[in-house]
């Protein structure tokens, strides 16, 4: 079985928040709410600054206290490629997820559920991309198998220095960050 | 916007639209575009090409039972190789704004008051041509002068050509991009165009002198950057504030702002006195290089590092730099020009860096763009103009050619001379932000007789009007075929997908009614926008069936570069790449760019400096609520050490006041690194004072009020901005 993840190349993403309206687009995400956000963090002192941009969202992580949090099972893990989803009908919008997440990946849709990254598993099981990856005018986004060490996610991983977030999280996050 | 108030929005607008059609028993395709839109089931996928910007990328907009869902880009396009940018996956908000212009109005108190009848189309037509008629009967047509920004002004302006003015303008000359076009073409002898003729995919140096690419969200640039920057090419950025292109940069020169010129002259001297240049390139197709290359030798790095702040051993090193990738050295010629009042000459001094380098006509530089040939339609010769256009009266700005200065017809528009103007028509630009000093703006307004503003929402601009033709979007109408110049020669379509919510009428159509009430409707031998894109096309060998369909034909390709067989032509007076110009110096001119010094801030005043965002095109999508769900005001951007000197912290809210006392609206504070500390930076087109459209009012401050000083280019009449300083206003 697949095991579903991002590689996002922070050298040549700008920001522009294309992959934010896509997602937003796509899945009819309501005015104020978004599944994606940018992160833009500079260190030193003018002119000497470093700068890392990217674009985040559920880590869709294999190590899941919002799974394990959730009173009703609403939160679980897809039988496709490890993604973490939440079924409507079962939340009861506890919010034990949302703050069990340590990355504040989740929200409450205004319909009452707990609401996030798919990694847009609808197109993916038709074969698409995420409408992020697809749309993104840089090219910095790259979805695929972890587990398949022929896919480009993989050779990029063996290829190049990256990072994930909060690693002392302890939640093995599937999404790393090329740097 | 869930998808239950989308379901029930378009089901009321498709009724309106069926009862506003019926009423106004107009044409006969708004009608069927009515039925036909009316409940198709299933999903549509309809090729179209997007207004967010002027880049006019190809697109496939989805329609879901009859509702459109989303926007993505089209495979076929080269523009934007199927993957449009942000403002153009946000275009479905410009449909669902719910801020939109819903039928025409009639002013009814004094102008600016933005109080209005709403009135019928026949009634709007009415009073436009019984005003255009008597100003042509006492003025001559000569007094009606057109501001259009973007395709969808074609129609407009045939009716004013056909009308009989010669006054046709945009800001996008005078205010943007005019000076780079005359800088090149008098180097070159051509201009840099738009697309911009740029091979940034294969520069393997690429320079960026206050060009933020990646802000600055002209796709098919930021995917050829984004190549760029992974086929490691050498990136060097300048610019006073660190813009995401300078965190991809190898090198980051923090200019002091208003110095451009004394580093592109050093550059050139290292070059030159190195002998780093491309010495065959140059010989075989410069005109005056020993001429030039003696003027340019006496810039030292260390003569510019006074004026500019930057380590002469800096400046010699990424000059080498550029040197070592030639010609494949891109020093890209940016866009918005209108810096400092010397900016022709800057601009010149870019391509002649280019020149040094070999990069015009070569691949990693500039390529050789072409369009794809549609004929015109065969329209009747427009009648004999009775007098000359009035922009630049007597050459007084003599390179600005090919295009009209906005900011004469303005001024002339105030001072009544050489002739008057008594009417404005103004189609999709908003002159409140895009012309520098507001109060000339309103003074030539209160000199007009009749003043008709088109959009699709009620713009500042709009506010001003006499009378305000509400304008269906770009998802909703066809405009004309779009066969811009580029790598290929291609042609793609608009069409609608959608029906529009409420009265909005396309361009097309409001061209040809009012053509006909003004007795001109010889001009409009089309029954429709088909007919006229369908002779088009035949004359092209195609069908409107045919490119419905397909969205984009391309055709046959060929060569772009010089090295792959294009015969190199510069249209100078010397035939010749003009390191030395001879028309330059008949003028008056500095025939090689020479350094001016630019007044600096006064102690306690800072320079306003303002650029692009990603997901915003000027003031025209503030309102569009995916885009506003992104960026809804903007922010000042404060050096972190400046402002605690102040006591100002991120989030605080403070208004500027400029060298003339003008006042900004309050402005969160953005305390941050990344810019210098003489000058401060925002994005424009926000802090707009249209009180109709409460979700921009007043958000965020607005760079264009604050700049009512400005310095006039004198070669070509462009009106330089970045000559305002402000300091901060701590009581809000």
């Amino acid at each position: 079985m697949p095991r579903y993840g991002m590689v996002i190349d922070t050298r040549k993403c700008v920001g522009c928040q294309d992959c934010v309206i896509a997602c937003k687009t796509e899945n009819n995400i309501p005015e104020g709410y978004n599944r994606d956000w940018i992160i833009t963090e500079s260190n030193g002192k003018f002119p000497d600054i470093q700068m890392e941009i990217r674009t985040e969202r559920c880590n869709h992580c294999s190590e899941t206290p919002c799974v394990s949090c959730c009173p009703t099972g609403a939160s679980h893990i897809h039988d496709v490629g490890g993604v973490v989803l939440v079924t409507h009908e079962k939340c009861i919008g506890c919010k034990a997820c949302v703050e069990a997440c340590p990355y504040d990946a989740r929200f409450i849709h205004p319909d009452g559920y707990a609401d996030k990254c798919t990694f847009c598993i609808h197109r993916v099981e038709k074969g698409q991309k995420p409408a992020c990856v697809e749309v993104c005018p840089t090219y910095c986004m790259h979805f695929g198998d972890l587990d398949d060490p022929n896919s480009e996610v993989s050779k990029l991983l063996q290829s190049r220095k990256w990072h994930v977030n909060l690693p002392d999280a302890g939640t093995q996050p599937n999404i790393f960050y090329l740097v | 916007m869930n998808s239950l108030s989308r379901r029930k929005f378009l089901k009321i607008s498709g009724a309106t639209i069926v009862t506003a059609a019926a009423l106004a028993g107009s044409a006969k395709t708004i009608v069927s575009a009515a039925e036909s839109y009316a409940k198709p089931k299933g999903l549509q996928v309809i090729p179209s090409y997007c207004d967010l910007c002027f880049w006019k990328c190809g697109l496939l907009a989805y329609v879901k039972d009859g509702e459109l869902w989303k926007i993505e880009g089209n495979p076929k396009d080269p523009l934007s190789n199927g993957r449009l940018c942000p403002r153009g996956t946000g275009g479905p908000g410009a449909h669902y704004d719910k801020e939109r212009l819903k039928s025409p109005l009639i002013r009814k108190s004094e102008r600016g008051e933005e109080k209005w009848v709403e009135v019928t189309w026949d009634e709007a037509f009415d009073y436009i041509a019984d005003k255009m008629n008597k100003m042509k009967a006492q003025y001559g047509p000569e007094s009606m002068a057109l501001f259009s920004h973007g395709i969808g002004g074609s129609f407009i302006k045939h009716l004013l050509r056909a009308y009989g003015s010669p006054n046709e303008t945009a800001p996008s000359f005078a205010q943007c991009r005019g000076p780079r076009e005359v800088g090149f073409e008098l180097t070159f002898g051509d201009v840099v165009g738009s697309p911009e003729r740029t091979d940034i995919e294969n520069a393997k140096c690429i320079v960026l002198i206050g060009s933020h690419l990646g802000e600055n969200m002209h796709n098919t640039q930021v995917q050829e950057f984004s190549r760029a920057v992974e086929k490691h090419a050498s990136i060097i950025v300048v610019d006073p504030r660190f813009s995401v292109a300078a965190s991809k940069a190898k090198y980051y020169l923090p200019i002091k702002p208003g110095t451009d010129m004394a580093l592109l002259l050093a550059w050139m001297s290292v070059i030159v006195n190195e002998k780093l240049y491309d010495v065959d390139y140059v010989i075989k197709y410069g005109f005056g290089f020993e001429q030039f290359a003696a003027e340019v030798s006496q810039y030292t790095p260390e003569w510019a590092y006074i004026e500019t702040g930057i380590d002469p051993e800096v400046i010699r090193e990424t000059a080498r730099e550029m040197a070592r990738y030639k010609p494949a050295t891109l020093i890209h010629p940016g866009r918005h020009a209108t810096w400092y009042g010397d900016d022709a000459q800057r601009s010149r001094a870019i391509a002649l860096l280019n020149a040094l380098l070999g990069s015009w006509g070569r691949k990693g530089g500039f390529y050789v763009p072409y369009s794809y040939s549609i004929p015109k339609y065969p329209y009747a010769p427009y009648p004999e103009l009775n007098k000359e256009p009035l922009d630049n009266p007597n050459g007084r700005y003599p390179f600005a050619t090919g295009e009209q200065i906005s900011t004469g017809i303005r001024e002339a528009t105030i001072s009544g001379q050489p002739y008057p103007i008594k009417g404005w028509f103004i189609y999709g630009t908003n002159l409140m932000q895009a012309l520098p000093n507001r109060a000339e703006t309103i003074k030539a307004i209160q000199n007009l007789d009749l003043m008709v503003v088109v959009d699709v929402i009620p713009s500042e601009i709009a506010g001003w009007a006499d009378v305000v033709l509400p304008e269906s979007v770009y998802l909703e109408r066809y405009d004309d075929l779009n066969a811009s110049p580029f790598r290929e020669g291609f042609v793609g379509i608009r069409q609608p997908v959608v029906g529009a919510p409420n009265d909005q009428k396309p361009n097309w159509w409001m061209a040809k009614k009012l053509g006909e009430k003004l007795g001109l409707g010889a001009y409009f031998p089309w029954k429709d926008v088909e007919e006229y894109l369908d002779t088009r096309l035949n004359l092209a060998g195609h069908s409107l069936d045919e490119l419905k369909k397909k969205g984009i034909i391309k055709g046959a390709s060929k060569p772009i570069f010089f090295e792959d067989g294009v015969e190199p032509e510069f249209a100078t007076p010397s035939g010749k790449i003009e390191f030395y110009s001879k028309q330059l110096e008949e003028a008056g001119f500095d025939p090689v760019p020479r350094f001016t010094k630019h007044a600096e801030p006064p102690s306690g005043y800072f320079r306003l400096l303002y650029g692009r965002a990603p997901v915003h095109t000027f003031s025209k999508t503030q309102s569009n609520p995916i885009l506003a769900d992104m960026m809804s005001e903007n922010e000042l951007w404060v050096n972190a050490d400046l402002a605690e000197r102040y006591g100002i912290k991120s989030g605080d809210r403070i208004k500027l006041k400029n060298q003339d006392g003008v006042v900004s609206d309050p402005i969160k504070v953005k305390a941050t690194e990344r810019i210098r500390q003489d000058c401060v930076y925002m994005v424009h087109g926000f802090g707009q004072k249209s009180r109709q459209l409460r979700s921009t009012y007043k958000k965020g401050a607005s760079d264009a009020e604050l700049v009512t000083k400005y310095n006039t280019d004198p070669l070509m009449g462009g009106t330089a901005m970045n000559v305002n300083f402000v300091t901060f206003e701590m009581e809000v």
